[in-house]
């Protein structure tokens, strides 16, 4: 048997099928910022490749997905042109998605609208005050949007915040809701139980199914979620962008 | 637009559905669309027209409409019972509804999902490029008495076709085909699982089924700690306590629970149809297999 090349990342990216329909191209077994811009950029050059059989693609947080047609193209024809595209480029060195945005938004943090701020700081050893700092000075990024319309994954938070999401459920947080875990934060578009928990709310609506540009958010833009009052917050769930700020990232 | 469909009653779960919304999986939302794909083939046989055509989604329980002028209707998917002025109209079939008339459709007598569909196709404004409420979403909402749902134009007269009642609504036996977590679970474990039977379970919606083990749930070690991925329509999801639940059009797009298969798509029908207390069964194929059972389905 030949001698163990040694590399970091031996099965990676790695191709598989995802149920009749689909294929998974994965860059990693577990969050990585390379592996996800490499999902990105993956993405991107498959959607422009013109690869017959592609009915949709998108991506997760490590990986790239397509939904094909499998009466076009057999799922072997298609797992090689994969291949062939994935041996194109060292896919870990791609640059992030062009027009970025950096989004200010106000946000309350704890108070009885997100109730679960001194709990999640106290897991991450701070005080609630210490939480605030950190979570409103880090600038996250956009991993991936997904699970419901319009949803980010934000990260990557300071390694304190690697708190593990709660056993129980919590029964409904508010649409707008911002919530930690795993070092991640994720703001939900629509009420739902989840088991994250609650540190801020704000007033961004993610998902406007009625207007032309219904989804807000992109991967790769950037957030920092900025202290603001409860008071200042009831002004701006009058304002569409509920008080949001954007700006380009050159 | 004056044509319309008048609604004076409505059970808890009716919808507008067409196929869906592709194109929006990157951005979290899901396809959507009928609970029950083939049923809206089946309408669209009936009354010879598009299978584009939007119709209403009955979920367990009808109501009663009432057409602004005559229309052509057909009824499609779990038998209800029907009736048009007090007098039987039979499901899987096409019908003339005349101006004024009342349409009356009770609770499923097996299945889940009834369908009404009207020549010319609901005519909604389309919302995201489709008409279909995706509840999860909050993109529309259940149709409540009082609506009055817009019919687009139809030309054609034919009506009185019938089709043959399908096996869909009891159960039966439901190929898969390998997910991203099935070599999680170790041989024995997919053994049980091809030879175990399963139950629907109350806990149904659009979204999903769950789908009770007459026996012990199903475990892997390595599925606590996988990374949130991909989901897909068909996938069945192993939830904590060992409970399978199979993913329909509404799903989320993304989860962390292990898949321990993914349904072929032309079986996926039987699934969102079992009936509550439908007995189902689970049989692995290969993709091959996979592929010829939906090429025969598609040349049907």
């Amino acid at each position: 048997m030949a001698e163990m090349t040694p590399t970091d990342t031996p099965h990676w990216p790695r191709i598989r099928t995802a149920g009749y329909k689909g294929f998974l191209i994965s860059f990693a077994d577990r969050l990585s910022e390379p592996a996800n811009r490499a999902a990105l950029a993956f993405r991107d050059a498959l959607e422009q490749s013109g690869m017959p059989g592609i009915e949709e693609t998108s991506t997760s947080l490590v990986s790239t997905y397509l939904r094909i047609d499998a009466l076009c193209l057999d799922h072997a024809a298609i797992r090689s042109g994969l291949y062939n595209l994935l041996n194109r480029q060292n896919w870990f060195d791609a640059a992030l998605p062009a027009g970025r945005k950096l989004w200010r938004v106000p946000t309350v943090f704890g108070t009885d609208l997100a109730p679960q701020l001194e709990e999640a700081a106290r897991a991450a050893g701070m005080t609630p005050a210490q939480a605030i700092t950190s979570i409103s000075s880090s600038r996250v990024r956009v991993q991936t949007i997904g699970f419901a319309p319009g949803m980010p994954y934000l990260g990557e938070l300071p390694a304190d915040w690697n708190i593990p999401r709660q056993t129980g459920l919590t029964a409904q947080v508010s649409a707008a809701g911002l919530c930690v875990a795993l070092r991640q934060l994720v703001l939900f578009p629509v009420a739902t139980p989840t088991g994250w928990r609650q540190i801020g709310q704000t007033a961004f609506r993610l998902f406007r199914p009625e207007a032309d540009h219904p989804f807000v958010l992109r991967p790769g833009d950037e957030v920092l979620f900025e202290p603001t009052t409860p008071e200042k917050l009831t002004v701006m769930n009058k304002d569409v962008d509920g008080g949001a700020l954007s700006e380009a990232i050159s | 637009m004056n044509r319309a469909l008048i609604v004076h009653r409505a059970g808890p779960g009716v919808t507008v559905q067409d196929l869906g919304r592709s194109g929006y999986l990157a951005f979290g939302l899901s396809r959507g669309g009928a609970a029950d794909r083939l049923a809206l083939i089946e309408g669209a046989t009936l009354l010879q027209q598009d299978v584009s055509n939007a119709a209403l989604e009955l979920a367990g329980m009808g109501g009663e409409f009432e057409a602004s002028e005559e229309m052509r209707i057909a009824l499609t998917g779990a038998p209800m019972k029907a009736t048009i002025d007090g007098a039987r109209a039979v499901w899987n079939a096409s019908h003339i509804l005349p101006k004024g008339a009342r349409l009356s459709i009770g609770a499923a007598e097996v299945g889940s999902y009834g369908y009404l569909h009207l020549g010319g196709g609901l005519h909604l404004p389309e919302q995201l490029g489709a008409q279909s409420t995706h509840l999860a979403a909050g993109i529309g909402a259940t149709v409540q008495a009082a609506d009055r749902l817009p019919v687009g134009p139809d030309d054609l007269a034919t009506t009185g076709l019938t089709l043959d009642r399908d096996t869909r609504f009891d159960g039966g036996t439901i190929r898969l085909v390998p997910s991203l977590q099935t070599e999680f679970f170790d041989a024995r474990e997919i053994t049980r699982f091809e030879a175990t039977e399963f139950l629907r379970d109350n806990r149904a919606n659009r979204m999903g089924v769950r789908i009770v083990p007459q026996g012990e749930g199903f475990h892997t070690e390595a599925g606590l700690t996988i990374l949130s991925e991909v989901i897909v329509p068909g996938d069945v999801q192993i939830t904590g306590d060992g409970t399978p639940f199979v993913l329909l059009s509404e799903c989320q797009t993304t989860g962390g629970y292990p898949r321990i298969g993914s349904v072929l798509p032309t079986d996926l029908p039987r699934v969102a149809q079992a009936g509550r207390g439908a007995a189902l069964r689970f049989r692995f194929v290969t993709l091959e297999q996979a592929v010829e059972a939906e090429r025969r389905e598609a040349t049907r």
